[in-house]
């Protein structure tokens, strides 16, 4: 039996009936990344105490517990090194956190906890999730499982990979422009990004407060849908989370999508794709129609200045954000031989000059421009009004669709290296999945072909804000009806 | 143009030791980036309120109870340098 082909569901059942134990699933994964993961990089701390967890879920089983109180029951799963877990090195792919073990669990990751998930370890990613390829980690890049030449995709990098490569059951990522979204499309999973607010920032490393938002990388939507379920909801940690009931979306998935008005972006010129994008985008848009979809153009005329506002936006957060790293409380700290003679901008300076790497580097200082006196009107705050008109731009599209189709990049997985000395080029990747981000809009994406170089390649999903139900489904029909489902690399 | 002067200021504003090396490559960089980002000067912005948060953020009662979540030492821990339960830092005044 080829275990981890299984979903979630499947998997608990042979996990109830016996036929393997928590413990025994647990080793096997553990097994491959010992196997598997030199070549792939997507682990950057494995849980030592994976197999012990294991046995604590196999003595519940033992007295009867159930998949109706433990979601997640007996699931292995890898957890971005963005969300602090209690007692294991927690470093958002930095020197700076290099040796930083949280006193607590993340809102996210105790959920999954309490809902019997066990904890492999922990996953690579750009620094601080500051990049689109994971390879701004200061522990290495992360490599395609389809490709070893190629990028993962990021920040999410580890997260995308550790599930193609059946490296866990599901992981955990972050998306703060497009960081789930464009990993899972390159490593032919499913990765979504919540509406913000659906699910808690408490204990997550703080990138750009107002556009970050966690959620899961999955083999199918259906356990994409279930993990959803089970971090989502109000949390007193975190005053932006919203009071809204989650939904059982798990349960309600339906592929029947007959009359669903699903919207085309006019302004994402496909002209600008690569032909396998833009032939597997064609094929997902005539599958919608098939199973009676309907499909309409919509314009987002402000698409062209997602970028620069998101940058703008985003790197002042971070600049802000990223002030707390001074080498005092926690995180690395430059040596000095004698402290007492040490001025206080050398301490600080020395510190975070050797802590950040180059990408956080120039994103604090990118930010720190923008909100300093004399700049902040022309950047920051025109940027935040832009922000303001981009959301309202999303709001009249969906009076007229419910579900905006789109790619999720122009292009499948690029080369390792290929784009990382030129940051603009780097930032121009995001263009489908940024804007998402600055309107707080769930998003996510669906593997739905292959290219011709053996990568493969999803589609965007997008709804007006807490309307998962809706984009999941789409997903669901989409990914029933795909020519590549279940389709996996071939690693070993 | 963001110059190599400028980025000096900026990173000492950012509490950033850069090399003269660096700035120069940052300097390129962010010049390049930043003559991109410009282009928002062409957006009407007249009266709009800028968005600070996508989503309204709501209020909500909890029960006001005294909790002791950590103890000084899990607190200390990840300290570079510590005393007893004090951070060690360079003199400040």
């Amino acid at each position: 039996m080829e275990i981890s082909n299984l979903s979630i569901k499947e998997t608990q059942k042979i996990l109830l009936e016996k036929k393997i134990s928590a413990y025994e699933l647990t080793q096997y994964y553990l097994d491959r990344i010992e196997k598997l993961d030199p070549q792939i990089n997507s682990y950057i701390t494995v849980n030592e105490k994976a197999l012990e967890e294991a046995k604590a879920i196999d003595q519940k089983i033992s007295k009867g517990a159930t998949i109706e109180s433990f979601s997640l029951l007996g699931i292995p799963m890898g957890i971005k090194d963005m969300l602090c877990t209690k007692g294991i090195k927690t470093t958002a792919g930095s020197k700076m956190l290099e040796n930083f073990i949280p006193p607590y669990d993340s809102t996210v990751v105790s959920r999954l906890k309490n809902q019997g998930a066990i904890l492999l370890g922990k996953l690579n990613q750009d620094e601080f999730a500051m990049g689109s390829s994971s390879e701004t980690s200061y522990y290495g890049p992360v490599k395609n499982p389809w490709n070893l030449d190629c990028v993962a995709g990021g920040s999410s990098g580890g997260s995308a990979a550790a599930v193609a490569a059946e490296l866990a059951q599901f992981t955990i990522g972050t998306d703060t422009g497009g960081s789930i979204r464009q990993p899972a499309h390159f490593c032919g999973v499913v990765g979504v990004k919540p509406t913000y607010g659906r699910v808690s920032r408490y204990g997550i490393v703080a990138y750009a407060s107002s556009l970050d938002q966690a959620g899961p990388l999955a083999k199918n939507v259906e356990d994409a849908a279930l993990i959803l379920e089970t971090i989502a909801g109000h949390d007193s940690m975190d005053s932006t989370t919203s009071q809204r009931k989650k939904e059982p979306w798990s349960e309600n998935l339906n592929a029947n999508i007959k009359g669903l008005r699903v919207g085309l972006v006019k302004e994402y010129r496909t002209d600008q794709l690569y032909p396998d994008v833009e032939k597997v985008y064609a094929e997902s848009i005539e599958t919608l129609k098939k199973l009676g979809a309907e499909i309409k153009e919509i314009s987002l005329p402000l698409t062209e200045f997602g970028i620069p506002v998101y940058y703008l936006i985003a790197s002042s957060e971070a600049s802000s954000n990223l002030a707390r790293y001074d080498g005092v409380r926690y995180g690395h700290r430059a040596e000095f031989k004698n402290l007492s003679a040490v001025e206080l901008e050398k301490f600080y300076g020395q510190t975070r000059g050797e802590g950040f790497g180059k990408e956080v580097q120039r994103r604090i200082m990118l930010g720190t421009y923008c909100l300093s006196s004399g700049y902040f009107d022309a950047y920051y705050n025109k940027a935040s009004q832009v922000r303001r008109l981009i959301s309202n731009q999303y709001q009249e599209a969906f009076k007229s669709c419910d579900v905006l189709l789109s790619p999720v990049t122009t292009s499948p997985a690029f080369k390792l290296g290929e784009r990382i000395s030129d940051p603009l080029t780097m930032y121009l990747n995001d263009i489908f999945t940024i804007t998402v981000n600055l309107a707080g809009l769930p998003g996510m994406s669906v593997p739905f072909g292959i290219s011709k170089g053996g990568l493969p390649i999803g589609v965007q999903l997008v709804t007006a804000p807490f309307e998962e139900q809706k984009m999941l489904n789409v997903a669901y029909a989409l990914e029933m009806n795909s020519n590549t489902k279940g389709a996996r690399p071939n690693v070993s | 143009m963001i110059d190599k002067k400028t980025i000096k200021k900026i990173a000492e504003l950012s509490r950033l030791e850069v090399s003269d090396v660096d700035a120069e490559e940052y300097s390129v960089q962010l010049s390049k980036a930043l003559q991109f980002f410009e282009h928002i000067s062409k957006v009407d912005t007249h009266q709009i309120e800028p968005m600070i948060t996508p989503v309204e953020i709501e209020s909500f009662w909890r029960e006001d109870i005294v909790n002791q979540e950590y103890t000084a030492e899990e607190m200390i821990k990840n300290a570079p340098e510590s005393l007893g339960h004090l951070f060690k830092v360079p003199p400040v005044v």
